[in-house]
C-alpha cells in the first residue's frame, strides 16, 4: 500500500532539491528550471492530498491544472526577460543584471 | 485701551518686515519705514498716557492698574500659569512714553548717525527689536512675561552692541554684555521659581495685593541657609535687575558695550535696558519692602556703593563715552539707592517716587548727553577727549544742547535733574543719612566729571583740526533740541500726582537744606572743573601726580576687569569648566560616540545583506522561513 | 496489481524522479539541464497516473512536457553561445544551499511524520474510479459550489497578460534593432 506520506517526502525532496539549485545556480534559466522544480513538488502535494484525504472533492486537482498553468505563464514571461536581459547584457548569469541596482 | 497692543505689536512688526525685506529695500527708505513705525509707537504711547492718566486712570484717591489684554498662554499647574498681557499702571504707562520717545528720537538721530553704514536696515531691524522686547518688558502683567522680554531685550541689545561684526572688541562687548547680564538673568530666573512655588502666581498684580500679604504668608517663615527664604529669592531677583541695571559688582559689561553704535549707547544706556533692573525692583516694591526689607536695605547701600564707585572711575576715563557710562551706572545707581531708602505709602514714599521720577529726567537728558557725544564723534572721528577741544565755535548747537544735559545732570535748578535729584537726596536724607551723604558727594563728582568733560570737548584742549568739524545735519541736530527741552522742562512735572509706592497721589515740596546741600554740592564741582579743565593749564596733571593711587586704580576702573577675568579665567575655567568638558568629552560624548561607532560597524555588516544578489535574498528568505518555522516547533 | 509491485513502481519512479531532478540542478549544460527537467516532469505524471487523476497527467505532459520545456529549450538557443558551460561555482554558495536544503528537508519529514493524516473512507485508486471528463468539465465551467469557471476565466486573463507581456518584453525595439543589425 502506498501511503500519502511516501508523496510528501519525495515532494519535500524534489522542493529542496530546487531551492538548492535556486540558490547555487549562476545562469538565470537554470534558476529558472530549479524554479519548476519547485512548482512541481508543490503540485505533486495538491494532487496527493486531494486524492488520499478528501477523494470526493476536486480543488486539489483543480489547483494543481491552475498551477501548471500559472507556471507556463510565468516562465514564458520570465524567458522573454532573460533573452531581453541577454540582448542588454550579452549574458545570462544573474550577477551581471545589475542595471537595476540602486 | 485695547489699542494699546499696537504698542507692541508695531515694533515687532516692523522687526519682522525690515529683518525680512529689509536687505531689499534702500537703505534710506528702510530707515524712514523705521523711524515713522517708531514715531507712530510714540504717539500711541501719548495717547495712551493721556487716556490713562487723564481720563480713566484715576479712581477716587488713587491710580488703578488696568489689564486691557491679558490671555493664558502656558498651564503648568492648576494654579501656576503663564499669562501674556498688558498692564497700564502709572510706571509702566510713564516707561512706555519714556521708551518711544528716546527710541524715537534715537531712529530719527541714527538717519543721519547711521547714513552710509554697512548693514543699515539691518540697525533698524534691530532697533526695532530692542524697543519691542521693551516695551513688552514694561507692559508685563507677570513675573515671567517680564522674564521672556527681559532675555529678548538681553538678546537684541547683543546684537546691537555686536553690531559692528567685524570688529574683534565689538564681538567680545557684546558677549561680555550677554554673558554678564545672563549670568545675572540665573539668578532672576532662580528667584522668580522659588517664589512662584511658594506663591504659586507669577502675577504681578497678585503678588502686590494689600501689602504683599499672599507673599508673606507664603512663605511663613522658610529659611535658607540663615537667610529668609523670602530674602533669598527677592535677592536672587534683585541680582537679575543689578546684573541688566550694571549694579556693582556686575556693572562691568556696560563700558564695554560702547562698543556699539552711539545712538544703541543712548537707546540702551540711556532709557531702556539699564533702567530694567530699577523698574524691576519698583515693580516689585511692595513685596520687597514688606516681605524683605533687608534685601532692600542691601540695595540701597549697593546703590550707593555703585553710584560713588562709578562716579570716581568717571573722573579720569578719556572716552567720551566711556565717561557716559560710567555716569549711567552711577545714575541708574542713584535709583536703586532711591528706591532702597523708601518707606512704603503717602509721603513716606518718597524715595520711590524720586527713584522714578529721576529715571523719568535721566533718560532725557542722558540721550541727550550721548546723542551729543555722538554728534561730536561724528565730527571729529574719534572718542578720545585728547583729539577734541574748542569745540563750542564749529558746534554751537551740540555745544548748547550738550550744556544743557550737563547742567541738568549735575542738578542746577531750574533743569530737570535737579528736581529728581533732590527728591532722592531728600528721600536719603530722611531715611538713611550714610547714604544721603554718599549720594550727595556723588553729586558733586558728578558735577565735576561732566563739566570736565564738557569744557574738555568743547573749550580746552586741541585747536587745530586738519579737516574742519562741523555741526552735524538737521537728522541729528533736532532730536538734540527736542530732547534739550525735555531735559528742561520735564522736572517741573508734578510728578507725586502721577507716581507714589501706593499709587496715591501726594503733594511734594523741594527739601530746601537738602536743595541747598545739592546745588551748593554740583556748584563746587562745576567750579572746580572750570578751574582745572577750561584753560589749558597743568592743574589736572598735578592732581593726578598727588594721588597717584587713586589715580591709576580709577583709571584702570579699579582693577574690576581685571578681578573677574581672574575669577573666570584662573577659577571657574580651571576648577569648574575644564573637569566638566572633560566629562562632557570623554564620558558623555564617549557613549554617544560609541553608540554611534557600534550603529555604523553593524550597519557596515548589515549592508553586506543588501547585496542586490537575489539569490541571497532567497537563501536568506528560505532560512529564515526554515527558523520561523524550528522556533515554532520548539515553543508551540 | 499486486500492492508489492505498486510499491515497486511507485518507488522506481520516486528514485527515478529525484535523481532527474539532482542531474537538472547540477548539470553543467543548460540543455541537458532542460532535458532532466523534462524527465522529471515525465515522472511527476507518472505520479498523477498513480494518484488516478489521468487528465491531470495529460495536462502534465502536454503542458510542462510539450510547452514549457519547449520554451526552455528555445530559451537557451537564443541565449547560451556556442559550447558556453557554466562553470563559475562558488564553494561557499554549496554549503548554505546544502545547508539550508537539509535543515529544510528535515523539518518537512519530522513535520510529515510526526502528522497523523485522517485518511479518507475509500481513497480508491482503481482504475474504474478515474474521474470522468464530463465530471472536470462541469466542474471547471460551472459557477456553484466547488465549480471553477471564476479562477478558470482569471487564468485565461493570466495567461492573455502573459503572451502580451511576453511580446512585449522580447520583441527587439525597432530603431535600436535596426541598428543592431547595421552593425553586424
Amino acid at each position: 500500500m502506498i501511503k500519502l506520506e511516501y508523496y510528501l517526502i519525495v515532494s519535500t525532496l524534489m522542493f529542496f532539491i530546487g531551492i538548492f539549485g535556486f540558490i547555487t545556480r549562476k545562469s538565470m534559466i537554470a534558476i529558472l528550471i530549479s524554479l519548476e522544480l519547485v512548482l512541481n513538488a508543490v503540485e505533486i502535494n495538491f494532487a496527493a492530498f486531494n486524492r488520499y484525504l478528501f477523494p470526493e472533492q476536486m480543488e486539489g486537482m483543480f489547483f494543481t491544472i491552475f498551477g501548471i498553468a500559472i507556471t507556463a505563464a510565468e516562465t514564458a514571461v520570465a524567458l522573454a526577460i532573460i533573452i531581453n536581459a541577454y540582448r542588454l547584457i550579452g549574458d545570462i548569469n544573474i550577477n551581471d543584471a545589475t542595471k537595476m541596482k540602486g | 485701551m485695547e489699542y494699546s497692543i499696537l504698542i507692541l505689536i508695531t515694533p515687532l512688526f516692523l522687526f519682522l518686515f525690515l529683518g525680512l525685506v529689509g536687505g531689499k529695500l534702500r537703505p534710506n527708505i528702510a530707515g524712514i519705514i523705521g523711524t515713522l513705525g517708531m514715531g507712530f509707537c510714540a504717539v500711541l504711547a501719548y495717547s495712551v498716557a493721556y487716556q490713562y492718566f487723564f481720563v480713566i486712570g484715576k479712581t477716587a484717591d488713587s491710580w488703578q492698574s488696568i489689564m486691557p489684554i491679558n490671555f493664558e498662554w502656558l498651564r503648568f499647574t492648576e494654579l501656576l500659569h503663564i499669562d501674556l498681557g498688558i498692564l497700564l499702571d502709572p510706571i509702566s504707562v510713564m516707561m512706555l512714553v519714556v521708551i518711544t520717545t528716546v527710541s524715537f528720537m534715537v531712529h530719527i538721530y541714527s538717519l543721519g548717525y547711521m547714513h552710509g553704514e554697512v548693514g543699515f536696515q539691518r540697525y533698524y531691524a534691530l532697533l526695532s527689536l530692542f524697543s519691542f522686547s521693551m516695551l513688552g518688558l514694561v507692559v508685563a502683567t507677570n513675573i515671567f512675561q517680564m522674564y521672556i522680554f527681559w532675555e529678548l531685550v538681553g538678546v537684541s541689545s547683543y546684537s546691537l552692541i555686536g553690531f559692528y561684526y567685524q570688529k574683534p572688541s565689538a564681538v567680545l562687548a557684546s558677549k561680555k554684555a550677554f554673558i554678564v547680564t545672563r549670568f545675572a538673568d540665573l539668578g532672576f530666573l532662580v528667584g522668580i521659581l522659588i517664589l512662584s512655588y511658594y506663591t504659586k502666581t507669577f502675577d504681578f498684580a497678585t503678588l502686590t495685593a494689600n501689602n504683599a500679604e499672599l507673599v508673606i504668608s507664603s512663605f511663613a517663615g522658610g529659611t535658607f541657609m540663615g537667610m529668609s527664604l523670602v530674602s533669598v529669592a527677592l535677592a536672587l531677583i534683585f541680582m537679575g535687575g543689578a546684573g541688566k541695571s550694571a549694579m556693582f559688582p556686575l556693572h562691568i559689561w556696560l563700558p564695554d558695550a560702547m562698543e556699539g553704535p552711539t545712538p544703541v549707547s543712548a537707546l540702551i544706556h540711556a532709557a531702556t535696558m539699564v533702567v530694567a533692573g530699577v523698574f524691576l525692583v519698583a515693580r516689585l516694591f511692595p513685596v520687597y519692602f514688606f516681605a524683605a526689607p533687608d534685601v532692600l536695605t542691601m540695595i540701597a547701600y549697593i546703590g550707593a556703593f555703585t553710584a560713588l564707585f562709578a562716579a570716581v572711575i568717571a573722573i579720569t576715563q578719556t572716552d567720551i563715552k566711556r565717561v557716559l557710562a560710567f555716569s549711567t551706572i552711577s545714575q541708574i545707581a542713584y535709583m536703586m539707592a532711591a528706591l532702597g531708602v523708601s518707606k512704603y505709602g503717602d509721603h513716606d514714599g518718597l524715595g520711590y517716587m524720586a527713584s522714578m521720577f529721576h529715571l523719568f529726567t535721566h533718560a532725557f537728558f542722558k540721550a541727550l548727553l550721548f546723542l551729543g557725544a555722538g554728534s561730536v564723534i561724528h565730527a571729529v572721528h574719534s572718542n578720545e577727549m585728547k583729539d577734541m577741544g574748542n569745540l563750542h565755535k564749529y558746534m554751537k548747537i551740540t555745544s548748547i544742547t550738550f550744556l544743557i544735559a550737563c547742567l541738568a545732570i549735575a542738578g542746577i535748578p531750574p533743569f530737570s535733574g535737579f528736581f529728581s535729584k533732590d527728591e532722592i537726596l531728600a528721600a536719603a536724607f530722611h531715611n538713611q543719612p550714610i547714604i544721603f551723604w554718599t549720594l550727595w558727594i556723588v553729586a558733586g563728582l558728578t558735577a565735576f566729571y561732566m563739566f570736565r568733560l564738557y569744557f574738555g570737548i568743547f573749550f580746552n584742549g586741541k585747536r587745530d583740526y586738519e579737516h574742519k568739524p562741523h555741526e552735524s545735519g538737521l537728522p541729528m541736530a533736532i532730536p538734540l533740541m527736542i530732547l534739550a527741552v525735555f531735559s528742561v522742562f520735564t522736572g517741573l512735572i508734578p510728578f507725586s500726582e502721577f507716581i507714589s509706592s501706593d499709587n496715591k497721589p501726594f503733594e511734594m515740596h523741594i527739601d530746601m537744606v537738602v536743595a541747598s546741600l545739592s546745588v551748593v554740592a554740583a556748584i563746587v564741582g562745576i567750579v572746580v572743573a572750570y578751574t582745572m579743565y577750561f584753560k589749558d593749564s597743568n592743574k589736572p596733571a598735578a592732581v593726578a601726580a598727588r594721588l597717584k593711587g587713586l589715580y591709576t586704580a580709577s583709571l584702570n576702573k579699579f582693577y574690576l576687569d581685571e578681578v573677574w577675568m581672574f575669577i573666570t579665567k584662573k577659577v571657574i575655567f580651571n576648577c569648574v569648566s575644564r573637569p566638566i568638558a572633560w566629562f562632557d568629552r570623554h564620558v558623555i560624548d564617549g557613549t554617544m560616540d560609541n553608540i554611534a561607532n557600534v550603529t555604523q560597524k553593524a550597519s557596515h555588516r548589515v549592508r553586506g545583506l543588501q547585496s542586490g544578489q537575489m539569490q541571497r535574498y532567497v537563501a536568506f528568505l528560505v532560512a529564515g522561513t526554515i527558523l520561523i518555522a524550528i522556533l515554532v516547533l520548539i515553543f508551540v | 496489481m499486486s500492492p508489492i509491485i505498486n510499491l515497486l513502481i511507485f518507488g522506481g519512479l520516486a528514485v527515478a524522479m529525484l535523481i532527474m531532478s539532482v542531474m537538472a540542478i547540477t548539470t553543467k549544460s543548460l540543455l541537458r539541464s532542460a532535458t532532466y527537467l523534462l524527465l522529471t516532469l515525465i515522472c511527476t505524471a507518472g505520479f498523477y497516473l498513480f494518484l488516478n487523476y489521468h487528465f491531470l497527467a495529460a495536462v502534465q505532459v502536454s503542458v510542462y512536457a510539450g510547452g514549457v520545456v519547449v520554451l526552455f529549450v528555445f530559451a537557451i538557443f537564443l541565449t547560451t553561445k556556442k559550447d558556453e558551460v557554466l562553470v563559475k561555482h562558488e564553494y561557499r554558495r554549496y554549503v548554505y544551499g546544502a545547508l539550508i536544503a537539509l535543515v529544510g528537508i528535515g523539518l518537512v519529514a519530522y513535520t510529515i511524520l510526526k502528522t497523523k493524516f485522517i485518511y479518507a473512507a475509500n481513497p480508491s485508486m482503481e482504475g474504474d474510479a478515474q474521474l470522468s471528463m464530463a465530471d472536470i468539465g462541469t466542474a471547471l465551467m460551472g459557477t456553484g459550489k466547488y465549480q471553477f469557471l471564476l479562477p478558470f476565466e482569471m487564468l485565461s486573463l493570466l495567461l492573455l497578460a502573459a503572451i502580451v507581456g511576453g511580446i512585449l518584453i522580447a520583441r527587439k525595439d525597432k530603431k535600436h534593432g535596426e541598428k543592431e543589425e547595421s552593425q553586424y
